[in-house]
């Protein structure tokens, strides 16, 4: 996917602007977060299940070399093929190569945020080959031409209007008033292209090491179609999603499925073990896992980033975040909005471009509220804007600007010393006689003026510490 | 006690207030007029480097050995969260930062320590305020300090509380945010004011100035009758049955 991270602040300001993709997000308040909340405490040992599913990820992360080799071997041994992809170009070139190989013209998709990553669909359309999506809100955003808002929730930036629209437009359908039409229009049209289709590509929530399974949780049961009606199945995954064992699945469906859309358990959750057996009806004849890097590994060799490797998808603190809430999940220019993308994104992507998303936040701290495997977001955030400014460990990824650098030493003189607030002080209360107006000031010059443009500015007052005198003589 | 630069430059009465209330508590209050900043704005701008020598002079003012009190939550929060990662690679000023990290206190988290319900209301007599008054639970003081049902209680005290709809969702405020993002802010300041009016109440109060500043000015532009006041000074005025 094309990266657009440097174009932050205008995407941001573009959606504060768009009425519609705004009513669409206030949605995300009342909807999955609070069905997230609800879900939560509607499970007795939720924070027992937080501190085990964090323990095994990080004890994962941290033995990664040793749980992927196991699940190779196991795909392996269950039929499989495994490929192992340093970067998106070499995963888009294996999936082409094996679809090449079968003459297939068609591959039907279920939802992966990955693909996005490598770009695959647009590689596939190079060599000839349709891609469809086959998850509703995917295909909505395929349709459309357009990339997905919301890591679990891809057109969730579109209202039952616009989708209506679309369909008349691209599939010559009428105009439907109802969702459930709507539905059924995406249902006929893509069970045409389930059944013709020569291979499937599926990501992954979860690869079971033990096993050698990849699981699938979906709502549609397009992803079970995918990986089970097709000759061949692909499926792509990152590799910080591999677990150790179908035990450990059963704590990660929980946390993952209540924290994303709030239900108790998603609809379907499709586990697949390498292809089809001698003995079984259906399934592809040929299965292939492909586990790519692309950046991964830079999290990895970082200690203070690690944790970001820990993430299971949910998209719980998009929803919880008030900056994703407002801006949306285009402007932060690449793949993973929010605020796990703002730490992910620039370190796939490129720091220094990302340079806005580790400033783009409050440090409110609902993201890690939120999180289910309770990664310190803000703390890495904090990282990262150190970096940007210091670049103690990634010196040519530096991009502040002088201007700020001037300014934060200009505004530490000011505070380094009682003198230097006293005078600071003076200053600025002889200055603001002339902005002051009864008890607010509602112009402020230079790279302040954005505060006055939507709030008042309070005068400076007689310092504390200078009354502090009269008020120890009390 | 340590004052806030934003108390210290912008609202004063609420140093007052924080005198008056603690001394009513029986408390001996003391102030260093050479304090200066715990040097989050730098911190949280990335410049870590800034903020070390503000972090260094006020851990050389406060040694821990008594209570310190602040009235915020995120410069609390910075000294007992961060200083420790600030200082990851300077032993002798973690172990201070360590020390003091164990008694420095956010305003209400040290008052409901100290009291119960019964002796704040005997010491209250009958100052509770009549104004409907709706709690911004400020990010910092809730989830970094845990500290929310303490200036819950306190409120529930000295003034009638109403419910703010969807009180814990940030301001929008986040520090050089607010300047950086001017535009994300303000629309996040947008959803804060509709809920404080929504909520019916006169005054909103939280913990932290800082927020406070920014919605404050934020109900002025909007020309809003609802006053945004600190906790403490509703606490103040209440142990002066100023009412």
């Amino acid at each position: 996917m094309e990266t657009r991270t440097r174009q932050f602040r205008q995407n941001s300001v573009a959606a504060l602007s768009d009425e519609n993709v705004q009513k669409n997000l206030a949605g995300l308040y009342s909807g999955f977060h609070s069905a997230r909340l609800t879900a939560s405490a509607a499970t007795s040992d939720w924070q027992e299940l937080s501190d085990t599913g964090r323990r095994i990820k990080a004890h994962v992360i941290e033995n990664l070399d040793y749980y992927l080799e196991m699940l190779a071997r196991n795909v392996e041994r269950a039929g499989g093929k495994v490929f192992f992809a340093r970067d998106a170009e070499s995963a888009s070139d294996y999936v082409a190569g094996v679809a090449a190989r079968h003459n297939v013209d068609m591959v039907i998709k279920s939802k992966s945020m990955l693909s996005e990553e490598m770009g695959l669909n647009e590689r596939l359309e190079q060599d000839g080959i349709e891609p469809v999506e086959t998850d509703l809100g995917e295909y909505i955003v395929q349709l459309a031409g357009d990339t997905p808002f919301h890591i679990i929730a891809p057109a969730i930036h579109k209202s039952r209007e616009d989708v209506s629209q679309l369909f008349t437009e691209t599939l010559g359908s009428p105009y439907y008033e109802d969702i459930e039409d709507l539905g059924r229009e995406a249902r006929v049209q893509l069970r045409q292209k389930f059944m013709a289709a020569g291979m499937g590509v599926s990501g992954a929530n979860f690869l079971v090491a033990e096993t050698g399974t990849v699981t699938l949780v979906t709502n549609e049961g397009n992803g079970r179609m995918c990986t089970s009606m097709p000759k061949v199945h692909v499926a792509i995954s990152g590799m910080e999603k591999v677990i150790p064992s179908m035990e450990d699945l059963s704590v990660f469906l929980r946390l993952l499925i209540r924290s994303a859309t709030g239900q108790m358990l998603s609809s379907y959750v499709t586990t697949v073990t390498g292809p089809r057996k001698d003995y079984e009806e259906d399934g592809p004849e040929e299965f292939h896992l492909v586990i790519v890097d692309n950046g991964r590994s830079r999290l990895l060799a970082d200690p203070d980033l690690r944790e970001a490797l820990l993430c299971l998808r949910c998209g719980a603190c998009l929803n919880a975040c008030p900056v994703y809430r407002k801006v949306g999940g285009h402007a932060y220019g690449w793949v993973y909005p929010g605020p796990i993308g703002a730490v992910v994104s620039p370190m796939l992507t490129g720091l220094s471009d990302a340079k806005d998303l580790p400033y783009a936040s409050t440090l409110c701290g609902a993201c890690k509220e939120a999180c289910p495997v309770q990664i310190d977001i803000p703390r890495m955030l904090l990282y990262l804007r150190k970096e940007l400014t210091q670049g103690d460990n990634y010196p040519d990824q530096r991009a502040a600007s002088p201007a700020e650098a001037v300014a934060m030493k200009g505004w530490r003189a000011s505070v380094s010393s009682d003198k230097a607030i006293r005078a600071a002080n003076l200053f600025a209360r002889l200055g603001q006689s002339v902005v002051s107006n009864e008890g607010k000031i509602s112009s402020l010059p230079g790279p302040l003026s954005g505060w006055t443009e939507h709030r008042d500015f309070p005068p400076a007052a007689r310092p504390f510490r200078s009354r502090w005198r009269e008020l120890s003589d009390e | 006690m340590f004052v806030t630069c934003i108390v210290d430059q912008f609202f004063p009465g609420v140093g007052e207030a924080v005198v008056h209330t603690l001394r009513s508590l029986g408390d001996e209050v003391q102030f260093n007029p050479a304090q200066t900043c715990c040097g989050q704005p730098a911190f949280n701008s990335g410049y870590w480097n800034e903020a070390k020598p503000l972090a260094r002079r006020l851990l050389s003012q406060y040694d821990g050995s008594e209570p310190v009190v602040l009235p915020s939550g995120s410069c609390v929060a910075m000294i007992r969260n961060y200083y420790h990662e600030l200082f990851s690679d300077d032993a002798v000023n973690q172990a201070r930062a360590e020390r003091l990290s164990r008694n420095v206190y956010e305003f209400t988290e040290y008052v409901a320590g100290k009291t119960d319900s019964s002796q704040l209301d005997g010491l209250l007599g009958t100052g509770k305020i009549e104004a409907k008054v709706a709690f911004h639970e400020a990010c910092h003081g809730k989830r970094e300090l845990g500290v929310d049902a303490q200036p819950k209680r306190i409120l529930d005290t000295v003034a009638n509380r109403v419910d703010l709809p969807q009180a814990e969702v940030c301001c929008g405020f986040g520090g050089t945010f607010s300047v950086k993002y001017s535009d994300i802010s303000g629309a996040m300041l947008s959803e804060k004011l509709d809920n404080i009016e929504a909520s019916g109440a006169d005054v909103v109060t939280a913990c932290d100035s800082s927020c406070l500043m920014h919605i404050r000015g934020g109900l002025q532009r909007r020309g809003s009758d609802v006053k945004a006041v600190h906790i403490a000074e509703l606490v103040a005025a209440a142990l002066e049955g100023r009412g």
